[in-house]
């Protein structure tokens, strides 16, 4: 009926790419990887920061990914997610004075078990309803972290200051260099661990409820199992990112969580391409970048001009980023021929 | 006992408001089977309109049908432009589009009439209504309107030709090809229909909430809520749904130690969920059937 049925259309998560096409990918996140290590060597400390960013709501788009283009599930929800990483993060390094690395593990369970239980209920709602659900979710997460209840421990309205680490074992680099390797590392085997996660039985369990709900449990999946394990897995890997958003941010208050942040996720995944987790971070680097060009080429009408980039966006590649690789693996497949 | 009834009566007079914005949104999920989350700006876009030619000295209700007909043929425009080129598109696509939409008109908005706030006129007066201090005149002339424009979608959508293929192409679309209805045109119909409820809505909610570009943003999503409480397919559920959710709101503010206007809407919304959890398809919604 609505969104989340229909996201089955768009089909083929990450299977059905030719092998000898498969050379081509491989080369290309070869390529992506060397940039990804080397271009920070070169770079003011603010474009080391932004890449960051960029990161870290790839790691955030791409978990949204494997909800919805995995497991065929819509959510408008995951700013929830992410701020439960983050104020766990925060308040674990400010109030307990745990390692910020350590803190991130934290953060990726307890949203796992957050998102796990809000799965349950959520399984009785598809479509619009799943995802007034999660929008519920995401409006009442930043005003559920200013209450006063709260307050000793999240700072309130004020929010908590976070430390920046520095770089251990004596490395000669900057705090911001530091903070961007290690955000890589995690990037990197979180990207590596969902991609082989949408390649098991539990990836392909995702997949056939995101085809047939009525087929997959005929064929003896477990349904509502696997539908909240999505869910968990998502919330997990968002808590991840929203706990490393904290401590590259340095700062965490309600506000930087609304509904606005689950908006930017979602339209992220639709630009990168439903369902192709590498297209995550082409979508995190437009929602990232252009809001800011949008605001460059004109300061009062920065939200039209960025509509209008959007549009242009999905009138040229209305599948996403997804569709200029598929073309491109056609164009060098027919190169080789 | 009176604070009781006091405080329904407040919430039927803020619950019109949400059930002008859910017959809109009801409309356009008739229409083209998704939620348009640009509505709310669309509404407010009229709006501002309204209240251009008012200031223009036009006559309210001259510019009440200015602003309808404008709405009905700027809704016509949007869909024949911007959404028909994505009609084979992806659903998420069309919805990343919806955010475009919302962003655009929001901007634009506010580029030309600025974020102050505007006072806007209301046809009904604003005393009392029947010795009632929280029902103003106005409230109860929305109400009024709400439920004439309600009886009027359901004799458009029960009694005739037009409603009737308008419905066909909605809920399965390759069929109604078949038999001769010409399902694009319908869809951008439905978008016109939806843009003009919208603009009704929105003209109605000004006087209350006072015009400005961002005046939508908590409007809308009340009535998404309500539209989806009362069930989707239904425009009588919409209706009920946005007295019941001006209800909730007044009451849990009222009873729920510790919940002010803050919580006001988190708490709404948590009791539609378990509504929804309960009942899946809304309280008036059809519930849909699939076949294996």
């Amino acid at each position: 009926m609505s969104a989340a049925e229909e996201v089955v259309t768009e089909g083929q998560a990450v299977e059905a790419v030719p092998k000898r096409a498969m050379t081509l990918g491989t080369g290309t996140s070869l390529v992506v990887l060397a940039l990804l290590l080397v271009v920070p060597l070169f770079v003011k400390n603010f474009i080391i920061f932004q890449m960051t960013m960029l990161l870290i709501y790839g790691v955030a788009v791409l978990a949204l990914n494997i909800l919805t283009g995995g497991s065929g599930q819509f959510s408008l929800g995951q700013s929830a997610f992410y701020a439960i990483g983050a104020y766990t993060s925060a308040i674990l390094m400010e109030h307990a004075n745990i390692n910020y690395a350590l803190t991130l593990p934290v953060a990726g369970i307890i949203c796992f078990a957050v998102g796990f239980l809000f799965g349950q209920p959520a399984l009785r709602l598809s479509g619009v309803y799943l995802a007034l659900a999660t929008f519920a979710l995401a409006t009442a997460m930043p005003q559920l972290l200013k209450l006063g209840f709260f307050e000793h421990w999240t700072g309130g309205v004020q929010g908590l200051v976070v430390t920046k680490p520095d770089a251990p074992f004596g490395l000669p680099m900057s705090q911001d260099m530091w903070l961007y390797y290690f955000t890589l590392a995690i990037t990197i085997a979180i990207y590596v661990g969902s991609v082989n996660l949408l390649r098991s039985r539990s990836g392909r369990a995702f997949m056939s409820i995101r085809d047939n709900e009525i087929a997959a449990s005929s064929m003896g999946v477990n349904v509502s199992l696997y539908k909240t394990l999505a869910f968990g897995v998502s919330a997990g890997i968002t808590g991840i990112a929203g706990g490393l958003g904290a401590i590259a941010v340095q700062f965490v208050a309600p506000d930087s969580y609304t509904i606005t942040l689950a908006i930017s996720l979602f339209l992220g995944m639709v630009v990168g391409g439903v369902g192709w987790l590498p297209g995550s971070f082409v979508g995190s680097a437009f929602i990232i970048f252009v809001p800011n060009i949008a605001e460059g080429i004109s300061k009062g009408l920065s939200g039209a001009v960025f509509g209008v980039l959007l549009f242009l966006v999905i009138f040229l590649i209305p599948h996403g980023a997804r569709q200029i690789a598929i073309v491109g693996q056609q164009l060098a497949g027919r190169l080789r021929r | 006992m009176e604070l009781f009834i006091n405080q329904i009566l407040a919430g039927i007079s803020t619950g019109a408001i949400y059930a002008c914005m859910a017959l809109a949104v009801v409309m356009i999920y008739q229409a083209i089977d998704h939620l348009n989350f640009a509505q709310g700006e669309m509404a407010m876009f009229s709006t501002f309109i309204a209240w251009q030619l008012m200031q223009w000295g036009v006559p309210y209700w001259w510019s009440f049908i200015l602003t309808i007909a404008f709405s009905f043929a700027a809704g016509i425009a949007i869909e024949r432009i911007l959404f028909k080129p994505l009609a084979k598109a992806p659903i998420l696509t069309n919805v990343a589009g919806f955010i475009a939409l919302f962003s655009i008109i929001n901007s634009c908005a506010g580029l030309i009439w600025d974020f102050t706030i505007k006072q806007f006129p209301t046809p009904f007066g604003s005393s009392p209504f029947l010795g009632s201090q929280l029902i103003s005149t106005h409230q109860a002339g929305m109400i009024g309107v709400t439920l004439l424009m309600l009886l009027g979608l359901f004799f458009f959508f029960r009694y005739t030709r037009m409603g009737l293929a308008m419905r066909a192409a909605a809920s399965l679309p390759e069929s109604a090809r078949l038999v001769g209805i010409n399902t694009s045109w319908m869809i951008a119909l439905g978008w016109g229909m939806a843009a003009a409820i919208g603009s009704i809505a929105g003209i109605l909610i000004a006087p209350v909430v006072f015009l400005e570009p961002n005046m939508m943003g908590g409007v809308l999503i009340y009535g998404f809520a309500a539209a989806v409480l009362g069930g989707l397919t239904s425009p009588l559920g919409a209706v009920v749904g946005g007295f019941l959710v001006g209800i909730f709101e007044n009451l849990a503010g009222t009873y729920i130690p510790g919940v002010g206007n803050e919580l006001k809407l988190p708490i709404a919304l948590a009791l539609i969920i378990t509504v929804l959890v309960v009942k899946p398809a809304g309280l008036f919604g059809r519930p849909i059937v699939k076949r294996v």
